[in-house]
This record gives C-alpha cells, structure tokens and sequence, in this order.
C-alpha cells in the first residue's frame, strides 16, 4: 500500500508532461506530413538530428541558439525527405529509413572532431532551465503539474491548439488537406501539390527538429548516440491513435508519457521488477495500442503514403 | 465572329503515342459543342491541355482573342475556363463548402470565413437552379448532387467556358434530361459549353456543332443538324460499325449458378446488397444492368469470395461457396472472372507475360510440381496463348505494362478462359477499350457462351448488355429491379428501371 | 495508335542483368564519393581513411578474415529483409530478430549438456531461427489482420528485444554468468561452436550456412509456387487476391521467414564468433542488412556481393578508426547514401528513360 502511494503520487503527472513533450512534438510533425500526404518515418531521425544540432549550437553559442539550430537542423532532414518523397518519388519508408540510419552514424563522427577525445557522447552543454509560471504554480493541485515546467514542455503543449487550427481553420491548412485527401482535385483547382507537400514536411521536421533539441538541452543535458530511442516512432503511433488529430495525438501522447513516468516512478519507489524490463513498458504499450485499442481501420488521408503523378 | 476559343496546331506526345496531332479547333461564344471520339482519341488530353493541367508540345491557344500561355490550371481558370472531371474531382471528407472554395478561399483575418462562403454558394446555387446542401459532406451525398456541385465550383471561380468530360457515365437516362436542362439553362445564361462524349445519342440530343477526332487528329467539325449517328459512328471510328452482334440460337442447359437471398455490406458498412436471387444457366447470357454504385461491385465481390454476404446463399455448379476463400470459386466452383479494372485486379504490371498467364494457375498442374513452378510450362503456355490470341507486338518476357490496354485486357481474357470455366464471370470487360479491342472480347464472350458456358455480365454500357445478353436484369440500390428478354429489351424500359422508376418485381421475381 | 514499350525501357525498369549490375555498382561510387567529400569537410584525408579501410578489410590474414566473419551475418540479415520486401513488407525488425536469436543459441548452447556437435549445433541454430521467426511472426500477423504498419510494429519489437537481451545478462539476469564481471551468459558447450576453420584467425565456416541459405532463398523465390505467391502479393496485391493467392496469409509466411533468417543470423554469431551472449552483440547488422538488401538488388545472389561489401565496411571501419581516427559509424553514413541512391534509382531511371525515349524531333522510337 505504501509502495502504492510512493508510485502513484502528483509528481507523476508532471513527470508525464515532461516525457510527452518530445513524443508529442514528433507527434505533431507526423500529423502535418502525413494530412499532406507524405509519410514521413523519418521523424526519428530528424529527431536526432535535431538533438544533435541543438546540443553542438547550445555548447557554443548558448541553449537558445541550440534551440534555432536544433529546429534547423531538423528542417533540413524534413527538406531531404520532401525531395525524396515528392520530386523523386522514392519510396518514403526507404528514404526515411536512410534518414533513421544517417542520424544514427552522422553525430558520431562528428563529435571527435568537434569535441576531441570524446566518441558516443559529448560534453555537458548548457540547458534551457525550467521556468516556474507565477500565479499558476501556487494553484493546488495543477500548481505541481504545469506550473514549473521547461519552456518548451509550454511551446508543445501551446503548439497543440495552433497547428490544429492551423489544419482546420485556415486557407493553408485546407490547401495541405486536399492534397492529403485527393492531391488531383487540388491539382485541378490550381494548388501547388508539391509546394503544400514541401511546406508540411519541412514542418514536421521542424517539429521533429524541436523534439530533438528538447531531449539534449532541457531533458538532459548532452548528446549521446541514438539518444531518442524510439520516440519518434511512437509519436507515429500516437499520431495514429489519434487519428491524425493534433488533439487526439495530444491525448495519446499524454497515455504514452505516463506509463514511461509510471516505469520511472515503480523503479525508484522500489517496486521488485527488473528495470530492463520497465523500461520495455513504452513499447509494449505502444504495440498494444496499435492493435487492441485501435479496432481495425484507422484511416489515415485517403492519398498517404502515394506520390503525386501528374496526368 | 471571333471563337471564344482557338486552338491551332495542338501537339501533345506522350511516351508510348502522340494524344494530340496538330490539332485546330475553334469553339463559338454561347454555344454547346461536343468534342467526339472513341477512348484513346484524344478529346481528354486536348481539354486537359486548354485548361492548363497539361502544357502542349507545340500550338497556340487563343482564348476572346488572346493569346495564353498556361503553367497551371488556376491560369485557366483566371480567364474563366472551368472543367468538370469525367472522375469527379471533389474531395469525400470535406463538406460541399469546403471543396468548392478550395484554392479560392474568402478569409476573415487568417482564418477560413465559412459563413461568407455559405452564402455565396447558396445564393449562386438559386441563381442558377443547382440545389445543393453546403454542409453536406460529399462522402454521404448522392451522385446527382455530387455532378452539381462540380458545376458550381466552376461557377463559383466565374466560369464562362465549361468543359464537361463525359458527365453522363455515371447517370440514369433521365438524370441525363436534367442534365441537359441544365446545360441548356447555363447556355441561356451565357456559358459557352464544351461537352466530351463517344456516345452519339448526346451529341445529337444537346449539342450545336461536333468536333470529330480520331486517333489523335481532327476527322471533321459539323453543324450537329446537317449529319446522324451513322456518319457520325463512321467519322469516329473510320469504317462501317455494327451496331449489333450476331447472335445464333443457343441451347440453354442446367443451372450453374444460383444466388439465393443475399445481403452484405459495402466498403463503409453500409447495406449494398440488400435479398439478391439469381440463376445463371449454361449457354445463357445474364447481364445485369444498372448505374455504377448500385451493388454490382459487391455483387461480384461476394461472387468471388471478396466480400462477405451476412445472409443467403451462393451456390455455383451445385457446391454452396458461401463465404468460401476466392481460391474455392475457382478451384471448387469452376469460375473466371475478368475484373473490371484490369490494371489493378488482373495483371500484375511489373512482372513479365508468362508469370501474368499463370496468376491463380500457379497451384494447378502443370504448372504445379510439388512445391516447385514448373516454369518451362508456363513459357510453353503463355506462347499458345499468345499466339491463340493474337497478341500481337510482344513476347512472353515482355513485362505486362509495355502492352496497349487493348493487348492487356486480351491476357487477362485468354488466361481466365483457359481455365475452362463453368461460369464467368465478366465485369465491365470492355472498359477503357477501342473498337476493336471490343468487338473481340464481345466475341469471345458469345463464342464461350455457345459452347455451353454460364456468362454473368455486368456492365455500366448499356448498349453493351442488350447486345449479348439473352436476359437482362437491372440492379437498382441493391435489389434486382426488373428482368427482360433480349427481345423485349426497350432502352427507355430499362433505363427508368436503373433510375429507381417502373414496376418492380415482386417475390417470384416476375413484373 | 498506340505502341508497345520498347526493349530499353524494360531492360532499364527492370533489374534485368547486367544493368543492375551497373546501378549497384554506381550506387557504391557514388556513396564512396559523399562519403569522400564528408570526410574531407571535417578535415580528414580521405585518400588515409580508405587505406586504411581496405587495409583493415584486407591488410592481414586476421582481417581478411574478420571481413568473412562480418559478411555472414550480413548476407543472412539481407536474406531476410529483402524477402519480406518482395512480399511488399518492411522488416526493419532484423537487427531485433537477430538480437532475440542470438539468445535463444546461447542458452541453448550453455544448458543442453550431453549432446554431440553434430546434434547439439542444430538444434541450437534451429533454435535460434525459431526464436527468429517468433519475433517475425507477430508484426506479419499483425499486419495481417488489423493492417498495422509492420514498420512500427517490428521497431518497436526491436526495443522489445533489447531490453530483453539486456535484462537477460545484467547484474541479477538469469542468464548472467555468475563468474563474470561484464554482462554475458555463460560460454555455450563446444558441441554447440561452428569451430574455426583458419588458424590464426576467427574464421569459422559459418559463411557455408549463409551461402546454401542464399541458394535456398534464391530456389524459393524464383522457382516454387511459394516464392511466386509472395512475389505476386509483393507486387500487386490487388491482382493476388483476386485470383485467390491470400495475401494476409502470405504477410504472416513471409514474415516467419524473414525473422527466421534473422534469428538465425543472431544465432551464427554466438556460435560461431561470441560463444556467448553479450548484451549489444550485434553492431547493427540488422540495420545494415536493409542497405544489404536494396543494394544487392533484392536478389539472393546480389545479396552475396553487397553483404561482402558491407563486410568490409565493417572490418575495415575498425582499422580506420584505429589509423585516420573516422569514427566507426561512417559505415552508417555509407549505408545511408547507398540506401538513398537506391531508393533514388528507380524512379531517376524513369525520368532519364524518358528522356532518351525521344529523338530531336520529338517523335518516339519503338527501339534503340
């Protein structure tokens, strides 16, 4: 019973945040890819990459700086993948999955030439510090949960609501959606496919990109080989549980995020399973929540994953 | 007077042919002209280009006079050209709304003013007497509605040219009528209208002067009041065609196939076959005739073991397949079947002929050689085949998406006939095919239908059904509607029937 | 008027003969070249790293023979990925089917006692392969009957299989050698080693098992009804069912057989290199079998020269390390542009095709 409470109490909710925060921002950039039409399971990668740039930025020009370059270096991978996935007309699972392995390689022979004498993992960096909202971290309950968090657990949880007004509300989303939807009827009308193709994947890798620079400049506070472990792909598939919803990825993210924080919190409250094996938890989640609590037609954008062929 | 719209020497190559071949063709202001020509002609690929999806090789276009050059449609659209796609363009999980702004949106701010738009469409909708619902989702609207709302899209960008491709596949005969009420109206309003077809009977029913092509090349342009269908047929195709095929009488024998009482569901849950029964006998033709959406597609689904039926029975050369695996239809039940869409169910483009001649053969002796693929004997197959079918231009390592779709539609026919079927099972087997390419499969079907074989056709020509069938049955919301003789068979009849109209059949399946 | 395609559009289209030879071997130039350009723009010497790439691949008889030792591996997880692409499924899960393998041969080889070679190695390499095909054959059912994205679902699994392996032999593991201090298993008996065949070396002849395993992919492929079933549903699935082939069945053969050829690879490296199960045994064969794969064309016998390939990166990355100071993970680098250039190839092939297609003046030859 005792160990219950030491598991179970309010510092897991904000744990949750926390955790979610990097999955949720993968999250979202597949929500924007794959509305446009282009899967995008690269999102790991960028991911990384993004970390990795953030962490190189922040060492030398500061966190803030890492951020930019994080989010930038993230954008790129997303501009590599749109040319592979749109101009090319490459097959997006292979062109991301070279995306996955390059950002696992590319870091690491960067960081002895960066950091001599260093190898799978660089020097601590400069971090972005939590920040402890005013008025709101005195509330009672929510006070400990949201009011003492890293600026960009806020950016994520702000972006929630932007980007799904963004796809809903406005003539640029609607223009993304067609063309995820039925690309030839917004061909017809005189939208610019590829450009609205470009425009969601570049974005998702900034997402991606953001995730990244998260992991290595405010969760932790370096960089160390294929340090996402994963996330990436579960954003995907919070992005499927949420039925390519930015709210609905938000929720799922949020589920995934607290059995990565309940893991966290079994293991220092002392609970007898090993920790190898809680640390398995996220993915076993993950799997069972593509199957079980899916059902059987999860319907992505109607043109996914299918390169634009005029005429 | 000067045409609102001039083409002049209009090339278009594409890889495998050249679409367009110096191409001249002038349209007059406010007035409807029908652009004819068999598939493959041409006539798509030439609006295509006039309204800025395709650039052309060589030519110029002149539209009020002016010269234009497009890089996409929305410069067609600018001058106040609009096209209605044969395939509608519109998007299933957006409103009416939302389709018809798409590319011109009004805003308020940063955000979509869906209010304004609403208004505007329904005030444009009443102008023109085209009755929409602009919240509708135009996944749960009926096709009718779906035609309106292509059209005002068109208006709603200020169209004053329209192109329609071939709008009437998907209507009954008397959702044409109003059809044409509507063009007719749009034409007292001003609209210039360019009308794409192959069917004769709507060039003589609408328009004002024809354009004939014919493998790419102008035939002739004509008043349409100074020529009729005949000449018309033969400016299209280039020599006498008939109308009818010649059918001797045959001997029908027993029952092969029989569908008792079958319901099932379509794609979206929805009831689609809702109590079906059928007999099919040997030497006897069934065609099953009807607007495409009526449950022709779960029909042949569940006739081949690709959809559930939750009720009835299918019983086909005496053995119940009901919700039996496909291989059992075929191995059990003896059938063929030729799918109606060749490129996606009946071949598999990227491999070569003589692996295209043994899909679903590859399990049966001889190809079959325990666990082995005795592919010499495919080889041998395929060659006989070839030849048999007079395949002509290609060799059985040829990869099966280098054959004209012609060629590829007589593979897919050759290898399910030798299958020495039972029962066959044909889907639209002429779609998207010439002439000749059609007269041979027609040919085909009566040759296996005289030797004793169960043919079930469906098709969405009705032509096409009159002409082989010996019994017609027309399917309407997934029930059978009403059933003819090939001697009885009367066009208007039947089509009224598609529409949901005439007398239906009561239990015993008789009017 | 309407034409047939011409020859040189199928021979280019098609990975027939020699030109996908060329394709392949263009890929590897130009991979080499960025990888070139890379190493200079970080301020080593190319010309230095290569060297010393293709001395440690080749310098000595122990390289030479690590190279081998590398290519098995290889070959197998490329076996494996490239047969589940035919089906038309991404098994990106080899590297845990490997991992799941390779624990599977180990404690077989440690807790079976009493057997002789000739029985013991089998059992523990069929062992492994079934541990494999275990691992296989839940995203290929998966996929199968809820259409879950097998991509998601064998990463995922991976995870899985690492943080197994390494709960087996961390501290209170209960695979965990009790005399050791570094996380492994006990050593496997010698009746379950693929003993060594070159003295001086750690050649052992587990090479044979990849090769005749090449030639049993390559015999199921192109000449049983199987590998013409799964070829079907990897290229049209559409047609495949409609002729009966079942394609949710073939996803879960297919699979089984991919994660088969996996584990089997994780379990030729315990038996035959590691004698034991270590925590990370694996550097990543499973991710570079997918370069393997795409680059040796997807054919069993392509498969033979790019695992080579791929060897030597591995083997020869290790000198390069040691002598010009190129991290290790160039070799990922490699792997990417390859994997990139072949995934561009096909559809740059199209678009050139095209191009030659034409004469000056416009019109379209039937052939060259």
């Amino acid at each position: 019973m005792e160990m219950l409470e030491k598991v179970f109490n309010i510092a897991i909710f904000a744990s949750t945040l926390r955790i979610a925060t990097p999955i949720l921002l993968a999250s979202l950039g597949g929500v924007m890819s794959e509305r446009s039409g282009v899967i995008n399971i690269g999102l790991e990668g960028m991911m990384l990459m993004g970390a990795f740039g953030a962490a190189v930025g922040s060492y030398f020009y500061g966190p803030w700086t890492g951020i930019l370059i994080g989010i930038a270096i993230g954008g790129l991978m997303g501009l590599i993948h749109a040319f592979m996935s749109v101009t090319v007309k490459a097959n997006q699972i292979i062109s991301a999955t070279a995306i996955n392995i390059f950002a696992v390689g590319f870091p690491n022979i960067m960081v002895p030439i960066i950091w001599p004498g260093y190898h799978a993992i660089t020097p601590v960096v400069p971090v972005i510090k939590d920040i402890r909202l005013p008025l709101i971290a005195d509330l009672p309950v929510i006070g400990t949960i949201i009011g003492n968090q890293n600026p960009i657990v806020y950016i994520a949880l702000i972006l929630v609501p932007i980007i799904n007004y963004f796809l809903f509300r406005t003539p640029l989303g609607l223009r993304i959606r067609s063309v995820g939807e039925h690309p030839k009827a917004a061909d017809t009308l005189g939208i610019n496919v590829v450009k609205m193709r470009y425009i969601a994947v570049i974005s998702s890798g900034f997402l991606a990109g953001l995730g990244g620079a998260f992991l290595s400049i405010a969760y932790q506070s370096q960089f160390s080989r294929a340090m996402t472990q994963g996330r990436g792909f579960i954003g995907l598939a919070a992005m499927i549980f949420g039925r390519w919803k930015p709210v609905g990825a938000f929720i799922a993210c949020l589920l995934f995020g607290f059995a990565d924080a309940l893991q966290a919190s079994a293991q220092s409250a002392g609970v007898p399973i090993p920790p190898e094996l809680l640390l398995a938890a996220p993915y076993v989640l993950t799997l069972i929540a593509l199957v079980g609590l899916i059902g059987k037609r999860a319907v992505g954008p109607a043109a996914n994953g299918k390169p634009y062929e005029k005429g | 007077m000067l045409p609102i719209v001039k083409m002049e020497n209009i090339v278009k190559r594409f890889p495998l042919v050249c679409a367009n071949d110096h191409i001249n063709f002038e349209i007059k202001k406010g007035e409807i002209h029908c652009l004819l020509g068999e598939n493959g002609a041409g006539k798509t690929t030439l609006m295509n280009i006039l309204y800025g999806l395709y650039g052309c090789d060589e030519g110029k276009i002149f539209i009020r006079g002016e010269e234009v050059c497009f890089r996409g449609p929305s410069d067609a659209i600018k001058k106040g050209i609009g096209m209605v796609h044969q395939h509608f363009m519109l998007i299933p999980v957006f409103t009416i709304t939302e389709n018809l702004i798409l590319g011109a949106e009004p805003t308020k701010g940063i955000s979509l003013d869906i209010k304004k738009a609403e208004e505007e469409i329904t005030a444009l909708s009443q102008k023109y007497r085209l009755n929409i619902d602009p919240q509708a989702y135009v996944m749960d609207i009926s096709v009718g509605m779906q035609q309106r709302a292509e059209i005002l899209k068109l208006l709603y960008r200020g169209a004053d040219i329209m192109i329609f491709d071939e709008p009437t596949s998907i209507l009954t005969p008397q959702k044409v009528k109003e059809l044409y009420k509507i063009m007719n109206f749009l034409k007292e309003s001003g609209q210039t209208i360019i009308f794409i077809t192959h069917k004769l009977k709507e060039v003589m029913d609408i328009s004002d002067r024809v354009t004939i092509l014919r493998d790419g090349k102008v035939v002739d342009t004509v008043e349409t009041s100074t020529t009729n269908p005949s000449k018309l047929a033969k400016m299209m195709v280039g020599r006498e065609v008939l109308f009818q095929v010649e059918k001797p009488k045959k001997k029908i024998g027993k029952t092969v196939l029989e569908v008792e009482n079958i319901f099932a569901k379509n794609q979206r849950g929805l009831s689609a076959l809702r109590g079906l029964n059928l007999k099919v006998s040997e030497g006897e033709i069934v065609g099953i005739a009807g607007i495409d959406g009526n449950g022709q597609k779960e029909l042949t689904e569940a006739l081949t073991g690709l959809r559930k039926v939750d009720n009835g029975k299918i019983i086909i050369n005496g053995k119940d397949l009901t919700n039996r695996e496909t291989r059992e239809f075929f191995t059990v039940g003896r059938i063929a079947y030729i799918p109606e869409d060749r490129l996606l169910r009946g071949l598999i483009l990227d491999f070569p002929l003589y692996e295209n001649f043994i899909l679903g053969l590859q399990d049966n002796k001889p190809f079959a050689k325990g666990v082995f693929l005795d592919f010499i004997k495919a080889k041998e197959f395929s060659q006989e085949l070839l030849h048999k079918f007079d395949i002509r231009d290609s060799n059985i390592e040829a990869l099966a998406n280098t054959l004209s779709g012609g060629n590829q539609q007589k593979v897919v026919v050759a290898r399910e006939l030798q299958r020495a079927p039972k029962l066959i099972i044909a889907s639209q087997p002429t779609r998207g095919l010439d002439v000749g390419a059609t007269e041979f499969v027609h040919q085909q079907i009566i040759k296996q239908s005289n030797e004793g074989k169960a043919i079930l056709l469906i098709s969405l020509e009705l032509s096409e059904i009159i002409n082989l069938s010996d019994r017609i049955i027309v399917i309407y919301e997934g029930k059978f509607r009403g059933e003819f003789n090939a001697q009885s068979a009367n066009e208007a009849e039947i089509g009224l029937m598609m529409a949901g109209g005439g007398v239906s059949l009561n239990e015993n399946g008789k009017k | 008027m309407k034409m047939e395609k011409s020859n040189l559009e199928q021979i280019i289209f098609e990975n027939k003969g020699a030109f996908s030879f060329i394709k392949a071997f263009t890929a590897i130039i130009f991979a080499l070249i960025l990888g070139a350009i890379i190493l200079l723009l970080m301020g080593n010497n190319p010309i230095e790293a290569y060297s010393a790439l293709v001395q440690g691949a080749f310098g000595s008889k122990r390289c030479f023979a690590e190279t081998i030792l590398s290519t098995t591996p290889l070959m197998l997880g490329g076996l494996a990925f490239a047969l589940a692409y035919r089906c038309g499924l991404f098994n990106i899960g080899v590297e845990g089917q490997i991992a799941m393998g390779g624990m599977a041969a180990a404690f077989l080889g440690y807790s079976i006692t009493g057997l002789p070679p000739i029985i013991h190695l089998p059992i523990v390499l069929i062992g492994a392969a079934l541990m494999g095909a275990v691992w296989g054959i839940g995203p290929g059912f998966l996929k199968a009957r809820y259409g879950i994205h097998e991509v998601i679902s064998t990463i995922m699994l991976n995870y899985v299989a690492f943080k197994i392996t390494g709960y087996m032999v961390s501290v209170k593991g209960p695979m965990k050698a009790l005399a050791d201090e570094m996380p492994a298993s006990p050593r496997i008996l010698n009746s379950a080693k693929i003993i060594r065949i070159w003295t001086g070396t750690r050649l052992h002849w587990g090479i044979l098992i990849a090769l005749v395993l090449t030639v049993v992919v390559y015999y199921i492929l192109f000449k049983t009804r199987l590998g013409y079933k799964i070829r079907a549903v990897g290229k049209n699935r559409f047609a495949a069912e409609t002729v009966g082939i079942s394609v949710p069945r073939h996803y879960v053969i297919t699979m089984m057989l991919s994660g088969l050829l996996g584990g089997l690879a994780g379990g030729v490296e315990i038996c035959g290199v590691h004698y034991r199960l270590l925590a990370a045994f694996s550097p990543g064969y499973g991710f570079d079998s997918i370069a393997v794969a795409l680059l040796g064309m997807l054919h069993p016998f392509g498969i033979i020269f790019s695992a080579f390939l791929f060897g030597i990166l591995r083997s020869g990355a290790i000198l390069m390390q040691a002598m010009a100071g190129v991290s290790k993970d160039m070799v990922q680098v490699i792997s990417a542009i390859i994997i990139f250039i072949m995934g561009m190839s096909e559809p740059l092939g199209k678009f050139f095709t095209e191009r030659l297609m034409r004469n000056k003046d416009g019109n379209v030859r039937k052939s060259i």
